[in-house]
């Protein structure tokens, strides 16, 4: 228990700004997953088939890969596309990316495609009547996206939304590999430097449990709110 | 693009796949083993036996899998007992310790499926089957398993490619699969783009081909 004291002695102070990275990486990852959706859920739903194409191309890839081999990807590659992109605006100066940067950035796109998979399957089981209904009552484009097909749509996510967001969770423990301290790279380091790696580990997975377990509790609170009336 | 360096990693790219198949077919059939233990487990009267398989599931389902190679490859070498008896010889192993993680994990969530599988058969068969006078073990092998089978395909389906993408994490500890040799050359050539379009390319060539597997058997056990 020594070694979760906080302050110089242990390493409960380090262990619990670690345990904080880790839920702000997953949030982070989670909205820009969430953006990413944005994008690309409409280009799914289209009639266009070159939009189809490059949709499908996005979602599939991204899961059929494995995460690490994205990770790895941004994190070699990142850099380097960040400073192309540099030099064309004339700025050919070394540029480090922050590790959480691209951590989040590698976790969102990952997360953006299962969201993606979610949102077009809710949009896709509305009842096709309420969209001749509102055309027939006259409804604005907007009025009827907004107020019609949103709330609809997220109650049928938000379940699944919440299995998207225990991936996201769990995956964010993969970017310890590009040295972000998050939980797992703190007991990494603990584990090492106090050669109690079973402790070390077995405390992190706790610390996850934590995190699933009250993720759980809070997401199937706002299912019940969702779901209220049906 | 250098295409000279996307032919020239190939090769060791595909040796490095047959590793990456050897670690997940050993854990598939492990982890099949461990999850229809633990879905009989789960769903037997005895209180004490179904909690003990649910926190089993629980606590394998709500941790990363990284963490629970690191346990099993750096933790358990910390006790002194282990180093003694004749489980060391599998657990200095980092092969061994990510098959045993795997195998695990994939247990874990097979097992959620197959219980989900056993608890939608209808108990009028079982009833059916009991009133021709069939013996329950008869029962459970010609009318539950079968079922099961049939209704968990799908959904084993996604666990073989979530764990054909979990065995990228060997490379964490040290084996030299597909993930660990893609980084390897990427870390060597600073080419990321195109070895992940290789290394990219042959993983999804595989989520194809089970997927396609998965299509096949069902349309031959007649599930659609």
């Amino acid at each position: 228990m020594e070694l979760l004291y906080f302050g110089s002695k242990g390493w409960g102070d380090e262990l619990f700004a670690a345990f904080l990275m880790t839920i702000a990486v997953s949030i982070t990852a989670m909205l820009i997953g969430i953006l990413f959706s944005i994008i690309f859920t409409p280009l799914k739903l289209s009639n266009k088939k070159i939009f189809n194409f490059i949709a499908n191309c996005y979602t599939t890839v991204i899961r059929g890969v494995p995460e690490l081999l994205v990770i790895y990807l941004f994190f070699f590659g990142g850099t380097g596309a960040v400073m192309f992109v540099a030099s064309i605006f004339g700025y050919n100066d070394y540029i480090e990316i922050n590790a959480f940067i691209t951590g989040s950035f590698a976790i969102g796109i990952i997360s953006g495609a299962y969201s993606t998979e979610v949102f077009r399957g809710a949009i896709q089981s509305i009842d096709r009547g309420q969209f001749e209904a509102c055309k027939a009552l006259g409804f604005k484009k907007y009025v009827y996206f907004f107020k019609v097909i949103i709330p609809q749509m997220l109650r049928l996510a938000i379940p699944n939304l919440s299995n998207v967001w225990q991936i996201t969770l769990k995956d964010t423990s993969l970017i310890s590999v590009t040295g972000l301290v998050e939980i797992m790279r703190q007991s990494y380091i603990a584990a090492g430097s106090t050669r109690d790696p079973l402790f070390f580990y077995s405390f992190a997975a706790l610390l996850y449990l934590i995190l699933t377990f009250l993720s759980m509790k809070i997401l199937n609170k706002l299912e019940k709110n969702y779901n209220r009336g049906f | 693009m250098d295409l000279d360096l996307m032919i020239n990693s190939l090769p060791k790219l595909l040796s490095a796949t047959l590793t990456t198949l050897k670690l997940l077919s050993l854990s598939l059939v492990f982890g099949l083993i461990i999850g229809l233990i633990f879905a009989i487990m789960r769903l037997n009267k005895n209180k004490f036996i179904s909690n003990f398989s649910y926190t089993f599931s629980y606590i394998f389902r709500g941790t990363p899998l990284l963490v629970q190679i690191f346990i099993i490859y750096f933790g358990l070498g910390q006790i002194e007992y282990l180093r003694s008896t004749i489980l060391w010889s599998v657990l200095k192993e980092p092969y061994w310790c990510a098959i045993i993680a795997f195998s695990l994990n994939t247990g874990a969530y097979t097992s959620e499926i197959l219980r989900s599988a056993f608890q939608t058969i209808k108990p009028g068969l079982i009833e059916a089957g009991k009133s021709l006078g069939i013996s329950s073990k008869i029962i459970f092998y010609k009318i539950q398993i079968p079922i099961a089978i049939k209704q968990s395909l799908a959904a084993y389906g996604n666990e073989i490619i979530l764990m054909l993408k979990g065995t990228s994490l060997a490379s964490t500890v040290t084996l030299m699969d597909l993930t660990g040799v893609a980084k390897y050359i990427i870390s060597t050539t600073f080419k990321p783009i195109e070895v992940f379009i290789v290394a990219g390319s042959i993983y999804l060539f595989l989520t194809f081909l089970v997927h396609n597997f998965i299509k096949f058997t069902e349309k031959k056990m007649g599930t659609n």
